[in-house]
Parts: C-alpha cells; structure tokens; sequence
C-alpha cells in the first residue's frame, strides 16, 4: 500500500493525526524520564574527581544536545516553509521555538549550577557558554519577531531568514572546546566513543531520549493550536467536535 | 530555473556568505575568543603588558606552596613545555589540585609573579567512578616502573 505522505502536509489532515501521535510520545517519555532518574541516582556510581556533583550531567548534557539539534530542526522547517510556500512548515518552526529554548535555558541554568562547585565560577566569558546564550537570543529573537508582525504568512518569512542565518551559530557552539581554548571540558560524547562509564552513560542516554519524546510531544501539542488558530475562520476548524463545544 | 529552485539557491548562497563571514571574524579575533593563555605565549611575551588576563594549564606536580599562615598560596601553572609562577590569596575550589587543570585570572607585578584575584579549576571530560581511576593510575605506574626496570636491564 502506497501513502501519500504529502497528505499530512496539509494542517487539515495533519491535525488529526498529530492528535493521534501525542499518546505515543507522551507516554514513554514519562516511563524514560524515571527509568533514567533511578539509574542516574541509585545505579550509577560517584565520580572520581567530582563527586556527586556531577550528576547534574544527566540532565544537562540532553539539554544542550536538544538545544541544537531543535535548533537545526527548526531552521529546517522554516526553510522549507519558505522555498516551498508551505504552511505546515512554518507552523512546525513556530511550535518548535520555545521548547528549544527551554532547553537551551535548561543548559545554561544547570551548566551554572554545576559551574560554581567545580570550576569556582557561575559563569565565565567562555567560547562555549557565550555561543550557547547566543543560541538562547536567537531562539527569544525568533519568537519576538514572529510575534511582532501581525500578518502570518509575512511573520513565517522574516522570521524563517533569521533563522536560517542563526543555524551558522551551531556548529560554532559544538566546535567551540575544540578550536579555542575554553574552561568548558571537551566532548565527553565523541565519534570515537563516549569516555563515561557505563552507568552514567545509560542514565544520560536514557534522558536523551526521554527529551527527545518530550520535544516531539510539546512540537505536536503547540501545532496543533497553532493550526486552529491560523485556520479558525475555514470550514473545517468549525466543524470539528472540540471547537463545537 | 524553477521560482523555488531560485530561492533555495539564494538561501544556501546567503548561509554560505554568512558562515564565510562569521569565520572570517572568529579566525581575526582567535586570540580574542580564546579564554586563556598558555605559560609559553606568556614566556614568549605574547600577552597584553600591564593588563589583567588570564593564565591557564595544569597545576605544576610539588608547586603548591603556602606562603604564610593566612590564605595566601603560590604554585606554578604548566603546560609541560614552560611554566610560571602565580600568587593568589582567597577561597580555591575544590577541584585545585596538583596535575589538575587551573585558570587563573590576575596581573603580571613587577616581581614577574602573576597576582590573580581568581582562580578557577578546569576538568576533564572524563567521567569514571573512584575504583576505576585508582585501577588506570596503578596500571599506569606498573608501566611505568616496568619501563624503568627494563631500561635498567639493557644496561
């Protein structure tokens, strides 16, 4: 059976099946998200060096790794949203920017957090922790600017360039504890393999994912009212079952 | 050429303008971006005269000196190659030790000491639980005094 997959870039029919999707994020990100707080606190050991501090890893590595990649994601959608004159697109950008930046917030709240019992400092001027706020002024940036122009369609476009032109900042972040000298540490995950332990790495790991499902569950939820906002003057919002009420 | 085919050549031409841009600028101001300077740009003079900057690398091994009976501490920062002195008095954090990574912020006086007024520690990014590390550093130093002893027999 063949499906047309560009069925569900129509926000009529992506409703309903985003509807349908939540449940199947939903749930496994709350079974993940314990799955990993009872390792990261019961299984996996201290650390060598830092003690017990070093536990907010498991929290603040995921955070960082959704941080960028939402980012990607999103100038992704509004790239597309502007090359093809797609709606759904530009609707999924909108949806996607404030959970990336809360987790882009989350990385630096708990990278402060961990900062002043290890390093003696809440902050430093660092390529990395600098790069990482930056990428939180553009995700705020993105969000202001769409909110600022009243008409839709003008908003997804001017906000989709500033978008697109704030990706170049990503790499920057990644890269940065490799091409400057930084107080931040260097990529504990690397293509070579990931320098933890074992335990660590299943509770971090497992976090991961359950941010991941998370994010996937938030993007739908906040498209979905976005795609009734934008289209509650057509037939269809109308008719549906929840608006009628 | 499709109107759509066009915009998406605008747009991966102008995030290639912009990157080359931004690269452009971080490689100009590299020395600007980085944190620190090492003990050898220090010896080599590569640092601003008179100004507080920042010195980083490992905590020197038998460095760690208190000067007197108040906080006040000296030890050498090194990067293996060159090392120099600092003085700091205040609260160290607690991941300051010897062969450990530091940054220190200060100015170079004329006694040629750097003078910080803070000091931060710098860790890696490895993470391993105490029986681990203790079992790396003992398999270590068998290699180590291995190599010695072998050194000692071709004699």
């Amino acid at each position: 059976m063949a499906i047309n997959w560009f069925k569900y870039s129509a926000p009529t029919t992506f409703y309903g099946l985003a509807g349908k999707l939540i449940p199947w994020f939903a749930i496994p990100a709350v079974i993940l998200c314990g799955i990993s707080l009872y390792i990261g606190f019961a299984v996996a050991p201290v650390d060598a060096q830092q003690g017990e501090f070093y536990r907010i890893i498991f929290i603040h590595v995921p955070a960082s790794i959704l941080s960028m990649f939402l980012y990607m994601i999103m100038a992704g959608y509004a790239a597309l949203g502007l090359i093809f004159n797609t709606r759904l697109s530009s609707m999924m950008a909108s949806a996607m920017a404030p959970t990336g930046a809360l987790f882009a917030f989350i990385s630096l709240w708990t990278g402060a957090l961990w900062g002043k019992p290890m390093w003696g400092a809440w902050w430093v001027w660092d390529a990395r922790l600098t790069s990482e706020l930056i990428l939180l002024f553009l995700y705020l940036g993105f969000i202001a600017l769409h909110a600022s122009i009243d008409d839709p369609r003008r908003a997804d476009r001017a906000s989709a360039l500033l978008a697109i032109v704030g990706s170049v900042n990503v790499p920057i972040i990644y890269f940065s504890v490799k091409w400057w000298n930084t107080l931040h540490q260097g990529s504990t995950i690397k293509f070579s393999g990931t320098s933890m332990h074992i335990a660590m790495q299943q509770a971090m790991f497992t976090m991961l994912a359950a941010c991941w499902m998370y994010a996937i569950v938030m993007t739908l939820m906040r498209v979905r009212s976005i795609i009734l906002e934008r289209e509650r003057h057509t037939k269809w919002v109308t008719e549906l079952p929840e608006v009628q009420q | 050429m499709k109107p759509r085919q066009k915009k998406l050549m605008y747009i991966l031409a102008g995030i290639a303008l912009v990157g080359a841009a931004v690269g452009l600028v971080l490689y100009g101001l590299k020395d600007n971006v980085s944190l620190y300077f090492t003990p050898t740009q220090v010896v080599n003079k590569e640092v601003p005269v008179g100004r507080t900057f920042r010195i980083g690398g490992l905590v020197e091994e038998g460095s760690i000196k208190r000067v007197t009976d108040d906080l006040a501490i000296s030890f050498k920062i090194t990067d293996t190659k060159n090392s120099f002195p600092v003085v700091y008095k205040g609260i160290l954090p607690d991941l300051f030790k010897e062969g450990k990574g530091v940054v220190a912020q200060g100015k170079i006086e004329a006694d040629g000491v750097m003078h910080a007024d803070e000091v931060l520690a710098k860790h890696d990014e490895n993470y391993m639980p105490p029986e681990a590390a203790d079992a790396m550093k003992k398999a270590q130093e068998a290699k180590s005094a291995e190599a010695a002893s072998a050194a000692q027999m071709a004699k």
